[in-house]
């Protein structure tokens, strides 16, 4: 397991390609990655800012990835979550997740994201077109949690 | 006994504070919640209903058992990802 909370960007090719390098046993890596958009909830967006809760987000996430490591015969996961301020097309997040057959790594690769989502201590502040804005949660992505 | 609260995002931003330290008697988390209401203007914002707590960097309910120095810290639903 690979947990990264870095300000610094990644380039997720490398991220993918690194899941399966050293281990011939994995047949299946499913990859999510993140990005920052130029337009949200009606407003267009010139970049945000991740603000964190360092110490527990390291641990949140650990916590997330043990869960799946429980639930699927994963080989190898990967969290990576940047913070500070970002662009528009910059990735924000990547996790990957590398198994022997492709349906533990789709279920275990949405299920991280799902909890990552609701359970992992991020906060996104906006920079619109009227301002900055914090970014609300969303009941669509309580509900998704909710079917794990 | 004391107990350090912490406060993230935008409750950081309304209360105009990264955290304080409280004294008093807290059996459980939501006591903590409710000697800050108590105190008014801005705390107000501690009774929204999708409020989320963590007591020593780990999430937990309001009815969560505090022991003497422990950390606790209100933020509001989480967005990263």
């Amino acid at each position: 397991m690979g947990i990264r909370v870095q300000q610094a960007p990644f380039d997720p090719g490398q991220e993918v390609n690194a899941m399966h390098a050293a281990n011939a046993g994995v047949g299946a890596v499913v990859a999510f990655v993140g990005y920052v958009r130029d337009f949200n909830e009606g407003r267009e967006v010139a970049g945000m800012f991740l603000e964190h809760y360092p110490g527990m987000t390291e641990k949140a996430l650990a916590k997330i990835v043990t869960e799946a490591e429980q639930r699927w015969p994963l080989l190898k996961v990967e969290v990576l979550h940047r913070i500070g301020a970002l662009e528009p097309g910059e990735p924000i997040v990547f996790v990957g997740v590398a198994s022997a057959h492709r349906q533990a790594a789709f279920d275990a690769c949405n299920f991280v994201m799902d909890y990552l989502k609701t359970r992992a201590p991020f906060w996104k502040k906006e920079n619109t077109e009227d301002g900055p804005r914090w970014v609300e949660g969303r009941q669509s992505d309580r509900d998704a949690a909710g079917r794990w | 006994m004391k107990i350090k609260v912490m406060y993230f995002a935008r409750y950081r931003e309304q209360l105009g504070l990264d955290g304080e330290t409280l004294d008093g008697e807290f059996k459980v988390l939501d006591d903590v919640r409710q000697a800050l209401l108590a105190k008014g203007g801005p705390y107000s914002l501690l009774a929204e209903q999708n409020l989320m707590c963590a007591r020593n960097e780990e999430l937990c309910k309001l009815d969560e058992p505090l022991a003497e120095g422990d950390d606790v810290a209100f933020f509001p639903p989480v967005t990263g990802g």
